[in-house]
């Protein structure tokens, strides 16, 4: 290729947070015509690059070229004004207004400046959507009685109605059915042909075979593989780049043998209609149990019905013999159950509090008397914990948000650990925590399961689950297809397992 | 075996490591500075008090009718800050005071003497506080919703109890705390009772575990249920909170009006949340500060007496209210923008 001037060239792009760096150096290059996918687990800074590319995001570093020129993505405005059109996972339509008022939503056909000439614009979304193949959709009617797939229709004549060059479709078959799909690749068909590119994002290898060109894959904010062959790249390859067999984990021993305890937790045919099918499973103390899935098996959904966040729709848990109270988040922590979720911030930190806070939370009546809460023991055993998991910076008064993914999971994990809870539900433990942080993070895992703890783990990273997990349970599509001891595993087993049925492996 | 692997990146790691002390001394700093800042506000106000008006603004009596009547919206002001820092609203502290007030001075309740009427005033806004919190807390209803209906029923039921007219108080023992002689040490009872409200107040929210909770739901509702504290019922209890607040208000409306009316603690509600504001909580919850609320109060009823003292119309005052109500959630929104 290049003679010509790639279409869009991005290259180092950094982007930091507060505690996290969600690019690292990333390189993108889009042909014109092309379809480019973009693939990576949740959080692998997907988003955050195509906000750097909607004008969205600032990025800290790096340097964006449009058509072999330097340009810089102030706000989405500019972005959209040199022709990238982005249409979000979350449709950014307003339900309230009608499919021609949505289409042309910033940018009205106006007589005088100002007046809205509705009939223009009825006719001309009406020539969009007929050119997207769905002239049923009536351009006078409101967005929000449309159906999901109808609304993508909509957020895609919305930004055919700029003069667009490039299209970044954040997931668009998830809310799909299959023939919808087959309408949806129709389409990027017709707009490649065009001389359109496409970036398309989308967690299904299998799709990615059927309309991509060329594939970039990222991992922990950095791009792993940069424009493989999309056709042609076996899928275990591809998977493995995602799921990061390629970066080194260092796991701490196994001890030789799990004593032989009676199990703490017993999960007993626990089912959530839609989501996963009835699920047996014992963890004991000392014993590390892995759950190891894709996106989409059911994974955080089966952790978090345990916990009592969701209820079940079947079935029953168990912690030492004793039922919980089904849908009841307080009775599993009495219990002595304890999660580290996902997504740390939205669910386990509260982010305007010190670290000492965000570790009592959880045990507060423990410093207190009538109410009154003994401040100086409460800090003693916030830093005792803290201490214990070798939490940095060593002083709990600092906010929360000031720490390192990989310290602010240790904070979620002290607060567990203060309140003497004896099951440790693990989602995805080292989301968002960098690479050398993390051989620390499964150090502390195993260490708190050594001293006796249960602990359930869930983790998208196959060599994870492989590497500190006792046992393993692989789930596909909210099944348990396969379980036995990490030991006996290995990962392209796992993988194939994982994907197995799916036509591409 | 802690075995550290560094691939090519340990700078990553360095990112956040590098500014966490002065991330954490800053915030100290700009704590103080916020409640600093507003004390000058305050400091302020008193001099240009003291420079227009010499002679009235700085007579003792002035000084004790302004904290006076910074106690009755103070109170109220208090049950607020704990409402907004758990991240709702209550609109209907007005109405509650209102109906409080009439409930209490009925002429059937002052047949029953101090106790009465003290007794009917906080039942009838723990009450009122009862059905908000019911409704929001576990009838998913939201605070803004749900407390302007009360806005409205409380206010309609106040008129239907009095009929329109005002209910004067007979009971001697009430009437005398709003007399000079009742004071300690030149302390009027009502600022009394404002102090230990503030006091209580400010230990609830800072020193026990309501309060950790309260600012623990505010910030982030969804880590406070998985981390196991009951969101619904700390929702409902603040709500209940803010109803005992206006039913001590209305009480001591009650002292200082020497009368219970309809009409009583009109537009309260916009006026307790727009100190909150300007102390320092933050609207969408997490973050509370009795002080910087109390510091509001003052400021909003110091505005007033200068503006009284200084014969300017209402108008004028309604719109430095307004001024300064902006000026200090853009300074809010500068400070936070920056941390």
């Amino acid at each position: 290729m290049a003679s010509e001037p790639s279409l869009l060239s991005m290259s180092g792009i950094t982007k930091s947070f507060p505690g996290v760096r969600a690019l690292d150096g990333v390189d993108l290059d889009v042909q014109a015509g092309e379809v480019h996918c973009l693939l990576g687990q949740n959080g692998a800074g997907k988003s955050t690059l195509i906000k750097v590319l909607a004008g969205a995001h600032q990025p800290d570093t790096g340097t964006i070229r449009w058509r072999g020129e330097d340009v810089t993505l102030r706000s989405p405005i500019a972005a959209m004004r040199l022709g990238i059109a982005t249409i979000y996972q979350e449709l950014d339509l307003v339900e309230h207004l009608s499919v021609a008022e949505n289409v042309h939503l910033g940018h009205e056909p106006t007589a005088a400046g100002f007046v809205v000439r509705g009939r223009a614009a009825r006719a001309s979304t009406a020539a969009l959507l007929k050119r997207l193949g769905h002239s049923e959709i009536d351009p006078a009617r409101l967005v929000g009685q449309l159906s999901a797939a109808q609304q993508q229709i909509v957020s895609m004549a919305r930004a055919l109605s700029h003069d667009v060059r490039l299209i970044v479709m954040d997931e668009p078959s998830a809310a799909l059915d299959p023939d919808e799909v087959d309408n949806l690749f129709r389409i990027v068909g017709d707009l490649t042909a065009d001389g359109v590119a496409v970036v398309y994002i989308s967690h299904r290898l299998e799709e990615i075979r059927r309309i991509g060109d060329r594939v970039t894959v990222l991992k922990d904010g950095r791009a792993v593989a940069v424009g493989l062959p999309a056709k042609s790249t076996p899928t275990r390859e591809v998977v493995a780049l995602m799921t990061g067999r390629n970066v080194e984990y260092v796991f701490p021993q196994r001890p030789t043998a799990v004593p032989e305890q009676t199990p703490v937790l017993e999960v007993e045919g626990l089912a959530r209609e839609g989501e996963f099918e009835p699920l047996d499973l014992r963890v004991r103390p000392g014993e590390i149990v892995g759950l190891a899935g894709l996106v989409g098996s059911g994974r955080s959904e089966i952790l978090e019905t345990i916990y009592g966040a969701r209820r079940p729709t079947a079935g029953r848990v168990l912690v030492d013999g004793r039922v919980l109270r089904p849908g009841s988040v307080r009775a599993a922590v009495r219990a002595g159950l304890g999660l580290a979720p996902e997504e740390r911030k939205a669910q386990a930190l509260l982010m305007l509090e010190s670290v000492t806070r965000n570790v009592s939370v959880s045990s507060m009546s423990r410093f207190a008397r009538g109410g009154w809460i003994d401040r100086g023991a409460e800090l003693g055993a916030a830093r005792a914990a803290t201490r214990e998991l070798s939490l940095r910076p060593d002083n709990p008064d600092v906010p929360v948000r000031t720490l390192s993914g990989g310290n602010q999971q240790k904070a979620v994990l002290a607060r567990w650990l203060l309140r003497g809870c004896r099951v440790l539900l693990l989602d995805e433990p080292t989301r968002g925590v960098d690479v050398g942080a993390r051989a620390e993070l499964y150090a502390v895992v195993r260490r708190l399961a050594d001293e006796g703890l249960a602990v359930l783990l869930v983790s998208s990273e196959v060599p994870e689950v492989l590497g500190l997990a006792d046992r393993v349970l692989v789930l596909r599509e909210g099944r348990v297809v396969h379980s036995a001891p990490a030991p006996e595993l290995d990962e392209h087993r796992v993988l194939d397992l994982v994907m197995e049925g799916s036509p591409a492996s | 075996m802690t075995q550290h692997v560094s691939p090519p990146r340990d700078s990553a790691d360095k990112v956040p490591s590098a500014n966490e002390a002065p991330a954490w001394r800053s915030l100290v700093f700009r704590a103080d500075l916020r409640t600093l800042s507003l004390l000058g506000v305050l400091a302020a106000l008193i001099v240009i008090g003291g420079v227009t008006k010499p002679d009235e603004f700085l007579d003792t009596r002035n000084l004790q009718l302004v904290l006076t009547q910074a106690s009755v919206i103070g109170v109220v002001t208090v049950g607020m800050t704990f409402v907004i820092t758990n991240g709702g609203i209550d609109l209907s502290v007005g109405a509650i005071v209102a109906l409080s007030s009439v409930w209490a001075t009925t002429v059937a309740t002052q047949e029953y003497g101090f106790a009465g009427i003290l007794f009917t005033a906080v039942l009838v806004g723990v009450g009122c506080g009862l059905v908000n919190g019911l409704l929001i807390a576990y009838g998913g209803v939201v605070p803004f919703i749900a407390t302007l209906a009360m806005l409205a029923s409380a206010r309609g039921l106040a008129l239907q109890i009095t009929d329109g007219r005002t209910q004067i108080v007979t009971v001697g023992s009430i009437l005398d705390l709003g007399e000079r002689d009742s004071y300690v040490l030149g302390v009027p009872p009502l600022v009394i009772v404002f102090a230990i409200v503030t006091i209580i107040g400010w230990l609830v929210l800072n020193r026990t575990t309501f309060g950790r909770r309260t600012v623990a739901v505010g910030g982030n509702a969804e880590a406070a249920r998985l981390a196991g504290i009951d969101v619904r019922r700390q929702r409902l209890y603040l709500y209940l909170l803010s109803g005992l607040c206006c039913g001590i208000a209305a009480f001591l409306l009650i002292i200082l009006s020497g009368s219970g009316q309809n009409t009583n603690g009109n537009l309260y509600e916009l006026d307790a949340i727009a100190a909150v504001i300007i102390g320092g909580t933050l609207l969408s919850g997490g973050r509370g500060t009795i002080t910087g609320s109390v510091i509001g109060v003052l400021i909003f009823t110091t505005i007033t007496n200068i503006f009284a003292l200084n014969n300017l119309q209402s108008d004028v005052q309604q719109i430095a209210k307004g001024a300064i109500i902006v000026a200090a959630v853009l300074v809010q929104r500068r400070t936070a923008s920056t941390t």
